[in-house]
């Protein structure tokens, strides 16, 4: 079996004993990496001798017998949305194509002070703006299952880069589905933890009120080996929370006796893909069959989730993106071309004696920002901030983002009521499975109507994670999502590990990859 | 609600600080006319006596102390700049064109 | 509301005062408050409002913003949130300012001043809020060969503001400058800011109108908002100057409230007058939302009041105290009120130990303020202890020293640093024996025949040469006594 193929949980002990080096870890996923991505597109940027030499420095001091950090010389792949003073930050865009951070993410910086090995920055829908990670300024990331089809998003590169075995570990961030659904669609593990238990700061700001970082892994023990690592209170971030974080790798095998499993009747309505249905209600025989108890619940309010999410999170968007004006940091228009153009424009509105037009015409400095702002965004991210500002502005903040926070409140009392009946809810993470590249670029509204059952955990703040429950007849992956009460990441893991423990799609490997190791 | 027109999406545009093309501010009313019309579908929600929840925890009373740390160095703070004099940002200027 | 008898108008004016509060560091990070420093020295990726940063509230500032606002007698609610005002701007780095909407950590207060048209009435302005929130950097026009830049230096970005907005309760321009001094002195005996305007740490808007009489009804022009007010003065200035502009419009176009929409003017000190300010349309349109990176904060009513409890005696109570206690005038209780705290200790040190508050005020406000002001000293810096002031009037009156020679004592007692005794000693200041004046007197009546005989022929004045000559001989003769004992003498010689 190939280096690349192990689980991070086998290739910590694999390191500790002495039986590989970080070295030869780090240089089999640069080389898996140097095989597969210029067809996956998976990295956005990749800097194997900062990698090598950091592995290197990792063995020296293992053999050295100094004390090492829980992912010591294990390769850990980051969503390119996360701050890193080593290198470029871009969030996909071509806004911050050029910026170089002069800090660090919390999450990245807790992730060096481990030991991990940082491999590179995947890729991702700019500025997590999407669910195809078609979005992206810089390339198209595939399905490894099928690439002719979208890996889902934003966190597509995080979740192709586990699934195709370029890196056992990777982060990416979740604002309405975006680590989950990426996962379901590519086969893997992801956990979006609950709000405020993974520090946002240095997370690049898509809707700062649903925005969480977690894991992506291709078990659930490895999803809480990374989640461990990356939890727990930062002081700069005001919105993290100050409890403490439990060893979830430590306790994840023992599974939940008496578990209660919800599933939620409003869920199974038109619009599900039949084989996603006959995958969700036989992974619920699986919970079955290992002692839990089934029962029907109702989250009445689920109808208005995605209208309420495309409120609030194109809203704080819309808000959390206009420091990019092109004034301090990120892409600015050319000067001299924008001169001349106001130059001639004016002329032009003298010539008529156009009073009104004169009166209304840009000084240089707003058309700098319309500019800038025009060139540095694409498509998707200029739809969201427009349907933000306009939902802010004045005469329609009551009708749109205020009732929308009303309705967030009625949602998350759902699930405050469901709670009470059942220990974890059990759904599908999308209606359909991945569909193919360029099949939704022209219709929005479709794609945001994807992440129906994703978006409430963000909204309500909950802990949820998608795992692999099964495939299409074409080989197309499958997820289980289950949602647990805020802070239950342990309960949500331990159920997770009890399916992962009864089934074997996790092991499952896409074939463009299996084929190359068949024999090694 | 929504009737979103042409000119809406003009306003928006300047709002937002974006130069939108003539084909790109068709396309947006179109689209956007169609989300916001999606987005109606919260009107039936009764939210009577509702509190907004603006955040997912609602957490209170998080400080730091008053306390004095490192600045970035000036060039370091300045290294993002799109054009710069080595003191300050530059833009082109503030008042009257 | 008494009505400003001179005009056909009244004035009608609400101020809007931001004050930076007196924190070490910024309000959401960790960069220095420190004014003057090189531009854009004072930043980090959170001020420059970076990518992935995150604002985190400093206690300090909430804590004297809360302290004020309770020395304002606002209302202090429950329960108050954070919000973002939306707009673009080259010093604002975010795109938008954090600040507080709808739910203000304070309501509904107010403060007394004198009334300038009956000094010392008191007269009540009503506070309507007071909000804190950060400010912005600064824009500085720049032309380099030919072209017209703006550099921007982020330095002041993120520093803590109180934005405190009065009522429109304000009936004159000199109204308006007593209420920003009596804010001022408020602000600074409660050590909450250093009220700097020149160094921006006080900065004033405000909104003015005119109330009058149109065919027995009573009408109002538009409100403007005048800006760039660099002093009190100025705000004097700018204020009579835009009341009587707005009578001279009114007088010309006869526009109303409600007719024109409210105007923004620049007050330009050079000129003398104000100007038009360039606002485009769309600018007020500030898209408030609740800011998700900040959480609210709630402060209880014992909270409150534990507050108020330790805000100890301010001013206005202070003036009332000293004028009862001290039989001050209301008068010199402004002059001492106005310096300052520490000018006011020393004042109370002074009139406890000479127990005679009256005279302690007289030298407080006369001699003790003329020279720190000659010395360009403070209160703290003199040194002369309150003490040694008080053995000096101490002395006068005890009759060891003549009034007229207290001003010598007091100055050598400054210059060499030495107690009253000691400067007494030094000017060789001793009072003259009774027995021992009359013989002088007695010598030079025997010796000027011409001046006895003027004095005898009427012209009492005559008898001032022989206080002069006395003087040459004895210092420290109270030319007072010479006077009457030589004119007695004269007449019965
Ligand atoms: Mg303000
Ligand atoms: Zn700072």
């Amino acid at each position: 079996m190939s280096l690349v193929e192990y689980s991070a949980h086998e290739l910590k002990q694999l390191l500790v004993s002495g039986e590989i080096t970080s070295i030869e870890l780090t240089q089999a996923l640069l080389d898996q990496i140097g095989t597969y991505d210029d067809h996956l597109g998976a990295f956005l940027h990749i800097d194997a001798e900062r990698a090598l030499a950091r592995a290197a420095d990792i063995d020296h001091r293992r053999q050295a017998g100094k004390p090492l950090g829980p992912l010591a010389g294990l390769p850990v792949a980051v969503k390119d949305v996360l701050c890193d003073q080593d290198g470029p930050t871009t969030c996909a865009s071509r806004m911050l194509q050029s910026f170089r951070p002069p800090y660090d993410a919390t999450v990245v910086a807790r992730l060096k002070a481990a030991d991990a090995v940082l491999i590179g920055r995947t890729n991702m829908d700019e500025f997590a703006m999407g669910g195809s990670t078609e979005n992206s300024a810089f390339q198209v990331t595939r399905n490894p299952w099928d690439p002719g089809r979208i890996p889902g998003g934003s966190s597509g590169g995080a979740a192709t880069c586990v699934a195709a075995r370029m890196a056992p570990l990777s982060i990416g961030t979740d604002t309405g589905g975006s680590i989950r659904q990426p996962a379901g669609l590519c086969g893997v593990v992801g956990m979006k933890p609950t709000y405020g238990r993974v520090s946002r700061y240095g997370l690049i700001a898509f809707a700062s009120s649903l925005d969480q970082v977690g894991p992506l892994a291709r078990t659930t023990r490895d999803a809480a080996l990374l989640l461990e690592t990356i939890a727990g209170h930062d002081p700069h971030d005001a919105t993290s929370l100050e409890v403490p974080v439990p060893a979830y790798s430590h306790s994840l095998e023992q599974p939940l006796a008496g578990l209660r499993l919800g599933i939620v009747r409003e869920h199974f309505a038109a619009g599900l893909d039949p084989s996603i249905e006959e995958a969700i209600r036989q992974a619920v025989e699986v919970y079955q069959s290992l002692g839990a108890t089934i029962q029907e619940i109702s989250l009445p309010h689920s109808k208005y989730a995605v209208a309420t999410y495309y409120v609030i999170a194109p809203s704080e968007a819309s808000s959390n993106l206009a420091r990019y004006d092109g004034v301090h940091y990120g892409h600015r228009t050319d000067e001299s071309q924008l001169q001349a153009e106001l130059n001639a424009r004016r002329q032009q509105l003298q010539a008529a004696g156009d009073e009104r037009g004169l009166d209304q015409l840009d000084n240089g400095l707003v058309r700098m920002y319309r500019l800038s702002r025009a060139e540095g965004f694409g498509p998707e991210v200029k739809r969201r901030i427009m349907l933000g500002t306009y939902a802010l502005s004045a005469g329609y903040y009551d009708a749109y983002y205020l009732k929308a926070l009303k309705v967030r409140r009625l949602i998350r009392q759902d699930f405050d009521a469901a709670f009470g009946q059942v220990d974890l809810i059990a759904s599908p993470v999308t209606p359909s499975v991945a569909y193919r590249l360029g099949e939704m670029v022209d219709d929005p509204l479709a794609m945001y109507l994807v992440d129906l059952y994703t978006v409430s955990a963000n909204l309500a703040g909950l802990p949820s994670i998608s795992l692999p429950c099964g495939f299409t007849r074409e080989w197309l992956p499958i997820g289980l999502q289950l949602q647990a009460p805020p802070l239950e990441e342990l309960r949500l893991l331990r159920g997770a590990h009890m399916y992962e423990q009864a089934t074997d799609w996790h092991k499952r490997q896409p074939a463009l990859v299996r084929q190359r190791h068949t024999g090694v | 609600m929504t009737a979103l027109s042409r000119n809406d999406v003009e306003k928006v545009a300047l709002l937002a600080r974006l130069q939108l093309t003539d084909a790109e501010l068709d396309t947006m009313t179109a689209q956007l006319g169609q989300i916001l019309g999606y987005v109606d579908l919260l009107a039936e929600v009764d939210t009577t006596d509702v509190e907004p929840m603006a955040h997912a925890v609602e957490l209170c009373n998080v400080f730091a102390t008053d306390q004095v740390m490192p600045s970035l160095p000036r060039e370091r703070a300045l290294a993002n700049a799109p054009r710069d004099n080595g003191r300050g940002y530059l833009v082109p200027a503030v008042l009257g064109d | 509301m008494p009505e400003t008898s001179t005009h056909p108008y009244t004035t009608v004016i609400g101020l809007e005062v931001h004050v930076q509060l007196a924190t070490r560091s910024k309000l959401f990070c960790g960069c220095s408050t420190q004014f003057g420093a090189e531009p854009n020295t004072q930043t980090c990726p959170v001020c420059i409002g970076m990518p992935g940063t995150l604002p985190v509230l400093n206690r300090s500032a909430f804590a004297l913003a809360l302290k004020t606002a309770i020395a304002l007698n606002c209302h202090i609610p429950e329960f108050t949130k954070w919000d973002r005002k939306q707009y673009y701007y080259p010093d604002l780095p975010k795109g938008y300012q954090i600040s507080q909407y709808d739910l203000p950590m304070s309501v509904d207060g107010f403060l007394e001043i004198s009334d300038p048209l009956e000094p010392y009435a008191p007269l009540r302005i009503g506070i309507i809020r007071a909000h804190l929130e950060e400010d912005a950097g600064k824009s500085i026009h720049d032309e380099v060969a030919g072209r017209a830049d703006s550099e921007i230096d982020l330095n002041r970005t993120g520093t803590p503001l109180l934005e405190i907005v009065s009522e429109p309760d304000l009936r004159s321009p000199a109204a308006s400058r007593i209420f920003l001094q009596e804010l001022k002195l408020l602000l600074t005996y409660l050590g909450v800011s250093d009220c700097n305007m020149q160094e921006g740490s006080l900065r004033v808007d405000a909104n003015v109108n005119l109330h009058l009489e149109a065919n027995g009804q009573r009408v109002a022009t538009p409100i403007v908002e005048i800006k760039n007010m660099n002093s009190f003065r100025a705000v004097q200035r700018a204020l009579e100057y835009e009341a009587s502009r707005q009578y001279r419009v009114w007088q010309e176009t006869g526009q109303q409230l409600g007719q024109a929409s409210k105007q923004t003017r620049g007050w330009d000190e050079a000129a003398g007058l104000t100007r038009p300010q360039r606002s485009k349309e769309e600018s007020s349109d500030y898209r408030y939302l609740p800011d998700p990176d900040l959480v609210p904060i709630t402060t209880s009513p014992a909270q409150v009041e534990q507050i108020r409890q330790s805000l100890g005696e301010l001013p206005s109570a202070l003036r009332a105290r000293l004028v009862r206690e001290g039989n001050l005038s209301d008068y010199d209780a402004n002059v001492l009120i106005n310096q300052g705290q520490e000018l006011v200790d020393y004042y109370q040190a002074v009139a406890a130990k000479c127990n005679d508050p009256k005279t302690a005020a007289n030298w407080v406000t006369q001699e003790v303020l003329r020279e720190l002001k000659e010395r360009e000293m403070t209160i703290a810096q003199i040194p002369i202890p309150a003490e040694c002031l008080a053995d000096l009037i101490h002395a006068i009156q005890q009759g060891q020293l003549p009034g007229t020679r207290a001003r010598e004592v007091f100055t050598l007692m400054l210059n060499d640093q030495i107690t009253a005794a000691e400067a007494i000693g030094k000017l060789g200041i001793e009072q003259v024996d009774e027995s021992d004046l009359v013989a002088l007197c007695q010598e030079l009546i025997d010796a000027n025949p011409k001046i006895v005989a003027d004095v005898q022929g009427g012209k009492q004045q005559a008898i001032g040469a022989l206080i002069g000559q006395a003087k040459k001989k004895n210092p420290n003769v109270d030319p007072g006594r010479v006077r009457s004992i030589c004119l007695e003498l004269a007449m019965k010689s």
